[in-house]
């Protein structure tokens, strides 16, 4: 029975970078609780000797001929930005200040 | 006119009974008499649907070789990319996105003359089974205004049902063509996984998602199923092999000598009393068309909903990581002083709903140090286990048959709030989606206790789609002689009822 504490949600919204309220938070640790009790079932099959399927068609390494393509202009590319500025995308203060 | 099927539509503008550009002022008249109530369209393209229905009587007027589909409508659902045209996949984050680009598939769609009316409502992302999970309200069943016209594609599939439009685009990553096209009375068909191009739409679950036709007829869904499809060097999961020849099967619909299985695993328990009727009065039908029908066991698909809740959400939550607020859609809290990271943060708590809140975190769950192998890992040893049921199977039958869904459709409300309940919709759609195989439903008529569509699943191997319409037509026809017209001829009118 996996059980998931407030705390626990809160380190996996911090990874996938939602920010939740407290009561978000406990909302979601009781149903992760009963999704994960449901979906724990593949451990009932999944034994040792059976290889994992990652894609449902056997292809690598596709590549193309390593030659210059027509593709977005830069006004096209900045068409959606929410900020902009010199043609380039403008994004919040990444670094800390020093 | 506009309650006939695509073909017919084409070959009324051949014999020059109508133009492109009256059935597409008739398609926008309809929309604005019935799409109050059924709410099918996100966003109307007026301008552009109708310069394409010109162009396309110009150059029929000229006597220009055109598709077989030129000037026929369609609705695009919101996950494909058009350039210019509001796209937002049902969700906030993606509110007044207009892309720079075409998806292949749009591409597609131009070329071959089709008008493309505009985008359908999805539940956000593609995630959900009823079309309740938009940000911008569910979507009404034609059959009944109270109840879900299925998800996620329930946009398309209503639009169709309301005679809104005779074509429409879908994607399926567990069933959102097929079972939104079973609980509307249409038909919806998710080609083998790689046969139409994924450059364009707006990533779910990359190794599952797949877009397909949808529409009312086995040889329209046919007709528009060869115009998507095709290598496409833009998407590298896209199979290089000619298309199957899906056309031809439809229009020679047979199942004399096709061995038929219907999966043991897939009905009985948890399958409406009218839905498995109906279900076992199709065997019937094509039993006595000449198909053998045997029953086929398919053990660990009852392991495939499991497996299929811990590898979407997984994809989900590493394909979602895109929408970060830096380069396009929506941005929150971006005033002086606030890190990237909180902007990041504060952008998709207001932009994501909860659904994909959920999912995103189940498969930051599955996917995280320790917990990878207990929970992604032994999902993809059942994928792997759901392909040898299928390799088994089709060692001894062409084609294999279910229940599209366990019931018809249930009321707005109804499971909104319990998850699980509500992924139980995709029981049986998941295993085809696990093992990149193609699957088809077509309406097989109405369960007598609700008066309700019922759907009839066919599966075929990889790259034999052109099975899933041979046996699809052959059904259909069948069908239609027992009916006297389509199913679709009894949904109930709209427009004016209230």
């Amino acid at each position: 029975m996996t059980t998931l504490s407030r705390s626990d949600v809160a380190n996996l919204a911090r990874l996938a970078r939602i920010e939740m309220t407290d009561s978000e938070l406990d909302h979601l640790a009781t149903e992760m609780d009963v999704i994960l009790n449901a979906v724990a079932r593949v451990q009932e099959v999944a034994t040792p000797d059976i290889k994992p399927t990652s894609h449902p068609v056997p292809i690598s390494n596709v590549a193309r001929p390593d030659v210059v393509v027509p593709s977005l202009t830069p006004e096209q590319a900045l068409s959606g930005a929410p900020s902009k500025e010199d043609g380039r995308f403008r994004v919040p203060q990444i670094l800390g200040e020093e | 006119m506009i309650t006939r099927s695509a073909h017919e539509m084409a070959a009324a503008m051949v014999a020059e009974e109508v133009t492109s550009e009256k059935l597409t002022q008739d398609h926008f008249d309809r929309i604005a008499e019935v799409d109050a109530d059924v709410h099918a369209f996100l966003y109307l393209d007026h301008e552009g649907a109708l310069a394409q229905a010109r162009a396309v009587d110009i150059a029929r007027a000229n006597g220009e070789k055109v598709g077989p589909l030129a000037g026929v409508p369609l609705a695009l659902k919101d996950v494909m990319v058009q350039k210019g045209i509001p796209t937002t996949a049902g969700s906030k984050i993606l509110e007044g996105w207009r892309p720079p680009y075409d998806a292949t598939v749009v591409t597609k769609l131009k070329n071959a003359g089709i008008v493309i009316l505009g985008k359908t409502n999805m539940d956000e992302f593609a995630m959900g089974s009823s079309t309740e999970n938009s940000a911008y309200g569910p979507t009404h069943n034609p059959w009944d205004l109270t109840r879900i016209p299925g998800g996620s594609g329930g946009g398309s599939s209503a639009a169709l049902a309301a005679f809104e439009a005779p074509l429409a685009i879908g994607t399926d990553t567990g069933g959102s063509i097929r079972q939104p096209a079973a609980v509307t009375g249409t038909v919806g068909v998710k080609p083998t996984y790689g046969g139409v191009s994924r450059y364009g739409l707006i990533a779910f679950s990359s190794s599952l998602d797949q877009a397909g036709p949808c529409a009312r007829t086995v040889l329209d869904a046919a007709l528009l199923h060869e115009v998507m499809a095709g290598h496409d060097p833009k998407d590298a999961t896209s199979i290089n092999a000619p298309v199957p020849q899906v056309v031809h099967a439809a229009k020679n619909g047979n199942v004399k000598g096709v061995k038929i299985g219907y999966v043991k695993e897939l009905n009985g328990e948890g399958y409406q009393a009218g839905v498995r009727s109906r279900f076992e009065e199709s065997l019937e039908l094509l039993a006595r068309a000449g198909a053998e029908i045997v029953e086929v066991s398919c053990p660990n698909f009852e392991y495939a909903l499991a497996s299929y809740y811990l590898i979407a959400p997984s994809e989900c939550s590493s394909n979602l990581a895109r929408f970060d607020a830096m380069r396009y859609g929506m941005r929150v809290g971006d005033e002086d002083g606030v890190s990237a990271e909180l902007v990041m943060n504060l952008t998709r708590e207001v932009g994501f709903g909860r659904e994909v809140k959920r999912r995103v975190i189940l498969g930051t769950y599955a996917l995280s140090s320790g917990y990878y192998g207990a929970y992604y890992g032994s999902a993809q040893k059942v994928r792997t286990l759901i392909i040898e049921d299928f390799t088994k199977a089709f060692a001894n039958v062409d084609v294999l048959v279910s229940p599209t869904t366990p019931t018809t459709a249930f009321k707005i409300g109804d499971k909104v709030d319990d998850p699980l309940a509500m992924y139980l919709n995709d029981i049986a759609t998941i295993p085809v989606n696990m093992a990149g195989i193609g699957g088809m439903s077509l309406p097989c008529g109405l369960a007598p206790e609700d008066g309700l569509p019922v759907g009839f699943q066919i599966m075929a191997p990889a790259m034999q789609d052109q099975r899933l319409y041979s046996v699809g037509a052959a059904l259909e026809a069948e069908l239609l002689t027992k009916w006297g017209a389509p199913l679709l001829s009894r949904i109930p009118a709209l427009g004016g009822a209230k």
